[in-house]
């Protein structure tokens, strides 16, 4: 019994080769940021802070594939709106920022500029508390949660499936853009947040506050790894699969999928939340074009891409897409649109497991 | 008015064809004084103003198992549906025993209550092995922090052992479910429903599909889970209902138009226009 427990566990691993590469790119991103902070910057090993900020924040999306996978490459739900709760948590973190600029801002105001600006003389309750990071983080985590509470309890208890879901998911986000483009919302309208200066008095373009962050980008992701294992080879991973593949079967078995569903929904949208909260600091800005529909879709693009209904899926085809559009907007910005539209469809008509499909049957074959 | 546990209740120990007697027929709470486990009293349902069932009234002992046959689009499906809450009639009442209205109940209520169904067509959870659909199926809590703990019990285990053996699929059990062939499809769901151990099972068609050896296992089957389960059995296959059934209900354009024993409705003239004058 226990040999055939771990003969299974490694099998869902995967074969040795994969497991040597996942070692492997785990060592060199362990690798990265001790080299950007210890290294000196004319040495060939030196990793640039365009570097290391370029990789964390793909990082940062790999997580939110990931998260994204769960409900839809297992649970069956197509989010096109996982993008607003990524934003959601990236505001959070950004509400602390902004108040930990101080007074160095160019009003040298205790208020955020955008507020002096719009001739606000105190801060608005929703902003009381966020001078704190852990309050910040709460807020990262439970305001896309709490959203996606309300949203799933309703969406899912109506039983709004299939297209019908998707297209209130990308209306939601939309509709959250909007809303987050005025000035009155209290957010800083279109230009939203930038020119942090530290976070917990460290510099934020300071190479140790970059290392950290990064770090702490990858513990997030392997822990979501770890997390996501678990959570799909349990009796509740099946039953997701379950309401994927066939909803009514599951309801006559007795169970009531709407908890399930909304179990893995919220869990997925703190997920994004706190993916977009480490990916504010490093980029050093965040405004409601995060929430443009465009942005969850290329999440799903992403997923779909790396091969959905897996966890190491996404997490390629948020790396690969990402890393690919880095080059194209230096080399070729005008054909960026047009390589990404391409290699959906590619994906969908010849890669239906995507990118890991690929390196599986390459695999099966040799 | 009191829940009254009969004679025929026994707590099932252990599942084996040789010992009908011994199953678990009634769960406590079910109350059926009058020896009845379903009723379905005058009820309607109308799809866009055509009317799918027309005031049908029937009513399932405990432990018979009763056949329904009718010529297609009687309404056979359409009444299960409305047993396990898929569809709400629009008139009459369904009940479950003598008190449970099981109208007030969503799908998910009305099979933990002890109904399960099998799907016309035949439905498993095709990515998962014949063992996991059976794991999932198995009786126990529903709740989300339940299946996050779930580990499988020596009992459990034993359980799909047995169901293994029941439903023929011992050697199958790793197989992914996608990969079977129709018949085992409709085999694996009858052992799902049975790992539910409900005290009534519905089954749609479950020979379409199957070989004539297939057929003639699942009729045994059925007449081992007769006694100890009640079942209502929808086919077309004549051959099959004549070697299990002991009464026959006729569903046409929605309401019963006959009942009897399987020559008693075939002699029926009505029975015999409805078949031959569509
Ligand atoms: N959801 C629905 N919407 C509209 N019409 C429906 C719906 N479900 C069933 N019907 C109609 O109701 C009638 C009864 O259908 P039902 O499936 O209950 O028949 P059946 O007796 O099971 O037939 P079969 O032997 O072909 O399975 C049919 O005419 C069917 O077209
Ligand atoms: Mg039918």
């Amino acid at each position: 019994m226990q040999t055939a427990l771990s003969l299974r566990l490694a099998h869902r691993i995967g074969p040795l080769p994969l497991k040597l590469a996942g070692a492997a790119i785990l060592a060199l991103l362990l690798a990265m940021p001790a080299l950007h902070v210890w290294t000196d910057p004319a040495s060939s090993l030196h990793v640039s802070a365009y570097t290391l900020t370029l990789v964390g924040k793909i990082l940062c999306y790999a997580i939110v594939a990931l998260a994204m996978d769960l409900v839809w490459g297992y649970t069956g739900l197509l989010s096109l709106g996982h993008g607003l709760f990524f934003a959601l948590g990236g505001y959070g973190m950004g509400m602390y920022l902004m108040r930990a600029i101080g007074h160095d801002g160019n009003y040298q105001s205790e208020l955020p500029d955008f507020m002096v600006f719009l001739d606000w003389k105190t801060l608005p309750w929703f902003w009381q508390g966020s001078e704190h990071l852990a309050w910040a983080l709460c807020l990262a985590v439970g305001v896309p949660g709490l959203l996606a509470l309300v949203f799933g309890w309703l969406a899912f208890r109506s039983r709004i499936k299939g297209v019908y879901f998707s297209i209130m998911t990308q209306a939601l986000t939309y509709a959250a853009m909007l809303l987050f483009f005025r000035n009155e919302t209290g957010f800083g309208g279109n230009n939203g947040f930038t020119d942090f200066k530290r976070i917990l008095g460290y510099g934020i373009a300071a190479p140790g506050t970059r290392a950290t962050l990064f770090l702490l980008t990858v513990l997030l992701l392997v822990a979501a790894l770890a997390a996501g294992f678990w959570l799909v080879n349990s009796k509740f991973g099946r039953i997701l699969t379950a309401i994927r593949d066939a909803e009514s079967r599951l309801m006559f078995c007795g169970y009531n999928p709407l908890y399930y569903k909304l179990f893995i929904w919220v869990a997925s949208a703190m997920l994004c939340g706190l993916a977009g909260a480490l990916y504010v600091p490093q980029v050093g800005i965040i405004n409601p074009g995060e929430m443009s529909p465009a942005n969850s879709i290329e999440i799903a693009i992403w997923v779909a891409v790396g091969g959905r209904g897996s966890l190491i899926g996404p997490v390629l085809g948020a790396g690969f897409i990402n890393a690919a559009k880095s080059w194209f907007t230096v080399a070729f910005p005008e054909y960026w649109l047009f390589f990404l539209g391409g290699l959906f469809i590619a994906t969908t008509l010849f890669l239906p497991r995507g990118l890991l499909g690929l390196l599986r049957r390459h695999k099966e074959k040799a | 008015m009191m829940s009254v546990t009969t004679s025929q209740a026994v707590q099932r120990e252990s599942w084996d064809g040789d010992t009908p007697a011994s199953g678990r027929l009634l769960q406590p709470g079910l109350d059926v004084t009058h020896g009845q486990i379903l009723y379905l009293d005058d009820i309607s349902v109308s799809f866009d103003g055509f009317r799918a069932l027309n005031r049908l009234s029937l009513s399932i002992g405990v432990g018979e198992l009763r056949c329904i046959i009718g010529p297609n689009g009687a309404g056979k499906t359409t009444m299960m549906d409305v047993i396990t809450g898929k569809t709400r009639a629009d008139s009459g009442s369904a009940f479950f025993g003598q008190t449970i209205n099981l109208a007030q109940h969503s799908e998910a209520e009305i099979a933990q209550l002890g109904i399960g169904r099998k799907f016309q067509k035949p439905t498993v959870f095709e990515a998962m092995t014949v063992q996991e659909n059976l794991e999932l199926a198995l009786a126990g809590p529903r709740s989300v922090w339940a299946s996050l703990r779930a580990r499988l019990t020596g009992q459990q285990r034993d359980r799909i052992d047995e169901l293994l053996t029941l439903i023929r699929l011992g050697e199958q059990r790793a197989r992914q479910a996608g990969l079977l062939s129709h018949g085992q499809k409709q085999w694996l769901e009858i052992g799902m429903l049975l790992a539910q151990q409900p005290q009534l099972l519905l089954l749609d068609e479950p020979v379409a599909g199957m070989t004539d050896a297939e057929t003639e296992k699942t009729a045994e089957l059925l007449l081992t889970l007769k006694g100890r389960h009640s079942l209502m059995v929808v086919e077309h296959d004549m051959d099959f209902i004549a070697s299990i059934a002991g009464k026959v209900t006729v569903l046409a354009e929605g309401a019963v138009l006959a009942e009897g024993t399987l020559a008693q409705v075939q002699a029926d003239e009505r029975v015999i226009e409805v078949y031959l004058g569509r």
